[in-house]
């Protein structure tokens, strides 16, 4: 777990009560269902550690339930029950990473393996065999590659910076999507670039929200004073320790480090304690395209993470005279290397420690940082710390500027945030609400929140009947809706609008048609030929864009309506307007009747 | 006046050859045209399907159609096009009829109509955009004709309509090329369609095609390029495309945004959702601010280089663009500047060792936090944080453009500026170093800004160092220990990177003369004097000690108490230095002692620089001691070129003027010497001996003319006119030595007639000047002109010798300035005893590194020879990419030479030298004498006798050691 942050985890979906710190979220989407991440807690050592998947389903098998499994990165927080879940509880469906995380993600889980098992002497842990049998099942996807899980369910990966392959997906059913963000970075860093999506508008955007409530300053204030404070140290003759997690920010600093050394031509060694490491650093060098665009640009000259002056590190050096740069593992200063190392030289003032991260309490790491300068080792030893000691924070979240900013970017209708704290949420979810009017839901561990989206259902036209409406009228216009006329056909779970003659076609029917007719009295004591014209005149005079005939037989004509006049049985002064329409033309033959009935004018004559 | 008169002539007889060479060609053209549109004819009609046609179509459109015969070719290609059922023969037919319209001196009007015609019953929506392409290029090539483009017009917005994007696209260009500008001419055509072509562009605005979208805000772009003032009703259209899907949409809205600014920048208009109302530059600014956060790189550099030139914008929303508000857990923070600030002003300097330094401090309002600034805030902040360089460069681009105009902004952006000394790419870096440089004087650098910007002293790039050097030479600091702290680090950067000294000595002596108060109080300490002890005495050719040499001489030119607190030795250094340094180490006035190099005090005359008297007074003297006896000429000139020359050594600004003179001395002695009488008397056997003399002579004055002619930048026309009398003086003895040891005639022929046609052309070029040259040698030339054309060769050079040896040496005008070419190979050092082993028949490649002053157009002239041990000389042209221009007239070349040879037994050294070339044919005579006097008669010259190319060599040849082995089998 690289990237232990100083705020709690969030769980959400199959976690149960005030579970922190690691990320596993069940997405119902249109009748499929998608768990994201699948994430173990590092605070526990018993079965509390590893989401309660029971909670998915009772009896039924896993894979039964679940469409598939989307891992965003390769942290441990995101990936660690990955094994558990899919080899001893039992799921076989597919599970989706990306290239580098499918790659690294192994060698995080046999490392954690091996730490339980084999050093803490744990039992009923999965084993070797398991993660590789888990990796099998995992499907690998490219940036932007649209990967059909099935007939309806598709997912897509978007680049998401934090660490050398994190991404953020979107997951798809029919007209009905959900972005999952994963951790994602905004501000890109000296290894990776920018996390970035394009305007997919999803129905709902799942945003970790670490720093809901900060607003960070430049990163290169920060990278300046690293480097002039690990600068000063070496010239003056001085050892520098960086105890690092093996993956994520290790390798931003190094590249930090290397380019400087490039840079200003220094000479003092560099080194990095191996292991893990290495092979790490391998896969870091064959993953170029997914870093930032200065390595990416390079690489053809050299790639930057062959490091020229960073070399592996033997225990035997730490007692090397002159000034040199250590990176050693674990970043809290709790066991290891890094501790060795650390009690070697703490007595000298003129070293220093650099912690580029947040320190558990109770670890020599937190001591120190919070000003202890005489530290009780075992046995009763008192370690006097004359070295200097610096804190410098190298965080990969995106802030809340930067969580704005994808929203922004994304457009989503709704918004939900994990990965972060309550209180702290509230805030985030008061301004997303305010600044762009969309719903934010922040549910607890457990809770489910449910969302109605309003799908626009999809409908096949045939191209002739398309052609034929759109020729009516002026220009399409994007903004407004357009009327069509057609038969909406459903049938065998599909829509289609066709021309009523095909549609009369394909149901084997007979067209009948509807007529409508109205009478309507005049009071006018004229003949009726007379009457006849009079409406005939008035009509004409007000319907000038419509085709008004007067037929020889007597009656008019407008368009496909058709009018006739008879004198009233009884009285000869009213004449009786006989209306008659198809429903077709339902709307001109209701307004014609409107018209008529207000009378003629009696001006006409 | 024999003179004038040969100009008539000649004047006369280019014109006949001109018209003649008319004739020829127009009668040419005629015998062509039936046969190239016949031959098209016949072509397309044997074609039986339309890929035949097709084919046929491409054949002819690879070859070239005479002006002529394209109205011919046009009407059989509109023929076929109406039977013609394929569309893709119709397009290929359309763009067709657009490349022959587009020829060079053919009018398109006669094909105007029928090009309308043919779009009326056209079905294929590609052929109808084709057409319209065409027609644009009709229209362009006829935008005199208001009616012409009124009618395209009015064809174009019939076919707006059009359900296809690509026809759609053309219309809308086409009315943004052709519409029309003036309102006058709206008026008088009574044409609907044309009366408000910026409502029909605007109705496009909202299209269903972003292409189309696209389409229409270029278009409107179009007529603002035009000249036409596009309407503010626009702007609110324009806003809303700012939050288009595309990128390509967005793009050009924030360039019609930017476009409205600038036309209506005072203009009011509301905030929505909410009362109030703000310029419309300010909005414009805030919404383009927007997207420099935008989705697309495209569109945020688009929008980060427009922000540069929005100068009206007001202060306010200026300095929000570099605000962020920083909060930690909802708590206020302070951020890192402004933690930086505050340590520096209470006092204190320390950066922030603990843990929690930056702990945010008071609590905020919820309320008041504004995540999505609408406006303008923190868009640099941004900007300059994006992870595509190209969007951080035309940050800082634009960064320094405003900060250029506002001295307030100026301050404010400092921070970030200097943060920006650390990007990860070097190209940034350079670019924000010169930025600051651009806007020093608006600035004063805090002591902890000066730190980091000191820190980059230590970067291994030359360009960036060399480029701090320059920001040092114009920043004003404003403490003590800030200057004490630079002159430390630039000794840091002394140590590590020997080479930069000169950079480094010309940046201390800015630096000391830009603060001398502040100088003051640190010199006991620099040079580490004792108010009872002595000191040693340092050593002089320590670097280092001259370098706190320069920066205390200089401080102490305008602190007249400092030289009190110099010991001894340090005036003993300045004299030392003030002669082998003059350029850096300025005259002090020092107490008790005379001035050391100025004798003449300075307030009396300010202006005169008393070596540059010396230069005019030595020349003075040479020019008016002519009657002397030759004996005497010589000595005086050899005096007098040895001044000169120890005048260019030790006066670096007068080098240029002192070599320039001396060199055209030396010709003059030169000249004197070969032309001496005794060696012309001797017995023919003797010859031999003052032939070798003078031929060298000769073609030494020739070499050196070419120098002076090319390698001086500064030369004017006046100056022009001596060198190539000079020349033609040389030449003439060149005729003169041939002739007297050629036997025979013939080969004297052709070599008298060569050496009067460049009397000739010289009359011609030089006719303005000639009045200025009375008893010059080519005055008395041009008088014996008529004579020497009829006479024998024999004659022409009895009469040339006489007229040499008769006439006087011409006075040589000083222009204002002069400076000659230098060049000064940095690497390879030649030190090297290692030598460069490479397989023999593969390349090795040599990093070159020179730095070059006051080159005119170095990419087109500095060329690097390498010459190899065997004599083989290879000439190697350096890409134009491979010169970067740090100042003005200075040039860094910064190349790589590709070597290879056969085996070799033993290294051995090459030389590598930079050489300057050059083409008589681009002489400056010709280039700024005004045409109007003799173009005419040039023109008819030919080429080849002008066109002499030679090359320069203006550097010290460097020796690099190198070693072919023998390839392994």
């Amino acid at each position: 777990f690289p990237e232990m942050s100083y705020l709690s985890f969030f769980c959400l979906g199959p976690g149960a009560g005030q579970d922190v710190g690691r990320s596993c979220i069940l997405v119902s989407i249109a009748g499929k269902n998608v768990m994201l991440d699948c994430g173990m807690h590092m605070g526990y050592n018993d079965d509390r550690r590893f989401p309660d998947f029971s909670y998915i389903t009772q009896n039924g098998r896993l894979t039964d339930f679940l469409d598939c499994v989307i891992i965003s990165h390769f942290h441990l927080d995101h990936c660690g029950a990955l094994p558990y879940f899919s080899e001893m509880v039992g799921y076989d469906g597919p599970i989706y990473m990306t290239h580098p995380t499918k790659a690294i993600c192994p060698i995080l889980l046999e490392d954690y393996r091996k730490i339980t098992v084999d050093k803490k002497g744990e039992t009923n842990f999965f084993t070797s065999q398991m993660i590789k049998d888990c990796m099998k099942k995992v499907v690998a996807v490219h940036l932007h590659q649209t990967v059909q899980v099935d007939e309806e369910l598709e997912i897509k990966a978007y680049y998401a910076g934090h660490v050398l392959g994190a991404a953020m997906f979107q997951i798809k059913v029919g007209c009905e999507s959900v972005v999952y963000t994963g951790d994602y970075n905004m501000t890109p860093d000296r290894h990776l670039g920018a996390a970035w999506i394009d305007k997919c508008r999803p129905d709902l955007l799942i945003s970790e929200s670490t720093y809901a409530t900060t607003i960070r300053d430049s990163k290169r204030c920060r990278e300046r004073d690293f480097l002039k404070k690990v600068h000063e140290t070496v010239e003056r003759g001085g050892k520098v320790l960086i105890p690092v997690f093996a993956l994520g920010r290790a390798q931003e600093l190094c590249i930090l480090l290397e380019t400087f050394w490039e840079r200003m031509n220094l000479k003092a060694p560099i080194y990095f304690s191996t292991g893990l490491t290495e092979k790490a650093n391998h896969y870091y060098k064959l993953f170029i395209t997914w870093t930032n665009q200065k390595i990416r640009k390079t690489f053809v000259q050299r790639n930057m993470f062959e490091f020229k002056h960073i070399k592996a590190f033997d225990r035997a050096f730490a007692d090397n005279p002159g000034p040199m740069v250590v990176f050693a593992t674990p970043g809290m200063l709790h066991a290891g290397q890094s501790l060795q190392i650390f009690r070697k030289w703490a007595g000298n003032e003129k070293n220093m420690v650099i912690m580029p991260g947040y320190c558990v309490q109770g670890t020599v790491g937190h001591k120190i940082l919070s000003g202890q300068r005489k530290l009780e080792m075992e046995g009763r030893q008192i370690l006097e710390v004359k070295m200097q000691v610096e804190y410098m924070s190298f965080s990969a979240h995106a802030d809340a500027k930067g969580i704005m900013q994808l929203i922004r970017q994304a457009e989503p209708r709704n918004v939900l945030l994990v990965h972060g704290e309550a209180k702290k949420m509230e805030f985030l979810k008061q301004k997303i609400e305010q600044e762009f009017h969309v719903n934010c839901y922040m549910p607890a561990n457990g809770e489910t929140t449910t969302i109605f989206t309003n799908p626009s259902i999809p409908v096949d036209i045939s191209l002739g009947l398309l052609k034929r409406e759109t020729a009516i009228g002026l220009l399409p216009d994007v903004k407004k809706p357009k009327l069509m006329h057609g038969t909406l056909i459903m049938k065998d779970n599909s829509f289609r609008l066709v021309s009523p003659e095909q549609a009369l076609k394909e149901l084997g029917l007979a067209e009948h048609q509807l007529r409508f007719t109205c009478r309507v009295h005049i009071q006018d004591p004229r003949k009726e030929h007379e009457t006849v014209l009079r409406v005939y005149n008035h009509l004409k005079g007000i319907l000038k864009d419509y085709s008004v005939q007067h037929l020889p037989d007597g009656s008019i004509t407008v368009e496909s309506i058709l009018i006739q006049a008879t004198a009233h049985s009884e009285d000869q002064g009213t004449k009786v307007l006989l209306v008659s329409w198809t429903y077709q033309d339902e709307e001109l033959g209701s307004y014609l009747t409107s018209l008529l009935k207000k009378g003629l004018p009696q001006s006409t004559s | 006046m024999a003179a004038h008169l040969k100009k008539r002539v000649y004047e006369e007889f280019t014109k006949v050859v001109q018209q003649q060479h008319e004739d020829l060609s127009s009668k040419k053209l005629r015998l062509t045209k039936p046969s190239k549109s016949a031959a098209l004819h016949v072509d397309l009609c044997k074609a039986t399907s339309p890929a035949d046609a097709l084919q046929y179509l491409l054949q002819f459109a690879r070859k070239p159609v005479e002006v002529e015969s394209v109205e011919g070719v046009v009407r059989i290609l509109l023929e076929h096009y109406y039977k013609e059922n394929d569309a893709s023969v119709r397009l290929k037919i359309a763009s067709l009829l657009g490349l022959l319209s587009k020829t060079a001196g053919f009018s398109p009007d006669c094909i105007m109509d029928d090009a309308i015609n043919t779009l009326q019953n056209e079905k294929s929506h590609q052929v109808l955009a084709q057409l319209l392409d065409t027609l644009l290029v009709i229209g362009t090539k006829l935008t005199e004709n208001p009616s012409v483009r009124m009618r395209l017009v009015e064809v174009a917005c019939k076919h707006l309509t059009d359900s296809s994007h690509g026809v759609r696209n053309k219309c809308l260009q086409l009315i943004g090329c052709l519409g029309p500008v003036e309102k006058g001419v709206a008026k008088e055509v009574e044409s609907q369609a044309a009366k408000d072509v910026q409502k029909i562009i605007g109705d496009h605005f909202n299209d269903q095609d972003p292409r189309v979208r696209t389409a229409a805000i270029k278009a409107m772009l179009q007529l603002h390029e035009r000249g036409l003032k596009l309407q503010q009703a626009i702007y609110s259209q324009a806003c809303k495309l700012l939050a288009d899907d595309y990128e390509q949409v967005r793009s050009a809205a924030v360039q019609l945004i930017w476009v409205l600014s600038q036309l209506y920048p005072e203009s009011i208009v509301p905030i929505p959702s909410s009362n109030e109302e703000i310029r419309l530059v300010d909005d414009a600014f805030g919404k383009i601010c927007h997207m420099v956060s935008d989705g697309s790189w495209v569109v945020r550099v688009q929008a980060a280089k427009l922000l540069g030139s929005m100068q009206q914008v007001s202060s306010h929303f200026l300095e929000q663009t570099l605000d962020k508000k920083l909060m930690s857990d909802l708590r206020r923070k302070r951020t890192a500047h402004e933690r930086a600030k505050e340590l520096y002003s209470s006092g204190e300097f320390s950066s922030g060792r603990k843990w929690g330094d930056d702990a945010p401090k008071e609590e905020i309002d919820t309320g008041a936090v504004n995540l999505i600034e609408s406006g303008a805030c923190g868009a640099f902040v941004h900007g300059l944080e994006d992870e595509m360089y190209e969007v951080r460069i035309a940050a800082v681009e634009a960064l320094c453009m405003l900060a250029q105009s506002s001295p307030s902004f100026a301050e404010k952006c400092l921070d970030f500026l200097v943060d920006m000394f650390n990007d990860e790419i070097e190209e940034v870096r350079l670019q924000s170093i010169h930025t600051m440089r651009k806007i020093s004087n608006n600035i004063t650098l805090r002591e902890d800004q000066l730190d980091t910007v000191l820190a980059v002293l230590e970067d291994s790039s030359r360009d960036i160092r060399e480029a701090l050097h320059e920001l040092l030479c114009c920043t004003n600091v404003s403490t003590k220990e800030g200057i004490h702290l630079a002159l430390v680090e630039l000794l840091k950067n002394l140590t590590k990177y020997p080479t930069d000294r000169e950079s480094i000595w010309k940046c201390l002596k800015f630096l000391g003369s830009r603060h001398p108060t502040l100088v003051l109080p640190l010199v006991p300490e620099l040079l580490s004097t004792h108010p009872f002890f002595d000191t040693p005495e340092p050593d002089m050719d320590d670097p280092a000690y001259i370098a706190v040499l320069v920066l205390i001489f200089n401080a102490a030119k305008s602190c007249p108490t400092m030289p009190a607190l110099f010991s001894d030795h340090t005036f003993r250094h300045y004299a030392y230095l003030r002669d082998s340094l003059s350029h850096l180490v300025p005259p002090l006035r020092l107490p008790g002692r005379k001035l050391v190099s100025s004798p003449v005090s300075p307030s009396i005359t300010p202006h005169e620089d008393p070596s540059q008297q010396f230069l005019h007074q030595s020349l003075e003297r040479v020019y008016n001691l002519q009657h002397l006896d030759p004996q005497g000429i010589q000595e005086l000139l050899e005096f007098t070129i040895r001044d000169l020359q120890r005048l260019g050594e030790l006066q670096s600004e007068l080098a240029g003027m002192a070599d320039f003179t001396a060199t055209y001395l030396q010709c003059q002695l030169l000249l004197i010497k070969a032309l001496q009488e005794k060696l012309w008397n001797v017995a023919a056997p003797l010859y031999l001996k003052q032939n070798a003399l003078a031929s060298a002579a000769a073609k030494q004055i020739l070499e050196e003319t070419y120098k002076m002619e090319f390698m001086y930048s500064g030369v004017e026309s006046r100056q022009v006119v001596i060198i190539h009398h000079m020349r033609l003086q040389a030449k003439a003895l060149q005729l003169i030595v041939t002739a007297r040891t050629t036997r025979g005639v013939e080969p004297l022929f052709g070599m008298c007639e060569k050496f009067l046609q460049e009397v000739d052309s010289f009359q011609r070029c030089f006719i303005a000047e000639l009045p200025h040259m009375q008893g010059s040698f080519v005055d008395k030339l041009l008088d014996l002109m008529p004579r020497l054309v009829t006479s024998k060769p024999s004659e022409v050079v009895k009469i040339l010798q006489a007229t040499l040896r008769q006439s006087t040496f011409l006075h040589l005008p000083l222009p204002e300035q002069l400076h000659r070419a230098t060049a000064n190979i940095i690497e390879p050092t030649g030190e090297s005893d290692n030598p460069l082993r490479f397989t023999s028949g593969l390349v090795v490649a040599l990093d070159v590194d020179a730095t070059l002053e006051h080159v005119q157009d170095p990419q087109g002239t500095v060329k690097v020879q390498v010459l190899y041990p065997d004599g083989q000389a290879q000439i190697i042209h350096p890409k134009p990419a491979d010169f970067r221009n740090p100042g003005p007239g200075r040039h860094r070349l910064i190349t790589q030479v590709y070597l290879s040879h056969t085996a070799w037994t033993e290294p051995c050294q090459i030389e590598v030298r930079l050489l300057l070339a050059y083409n008589s044919n681009r002489s400056k005579a010709s280039a700024k004498i005004p045409k109007s006097t003799w173009s005419e008669s040039l023109e008819a010259l030919p080429q080849s006798e002008n066109g002499i190319e030679g090359t320069i060599p203006f550097s010290k040849p460097v020796k690099v050691y190198i070693m072919p082995k023998p390839a392994r089998r």
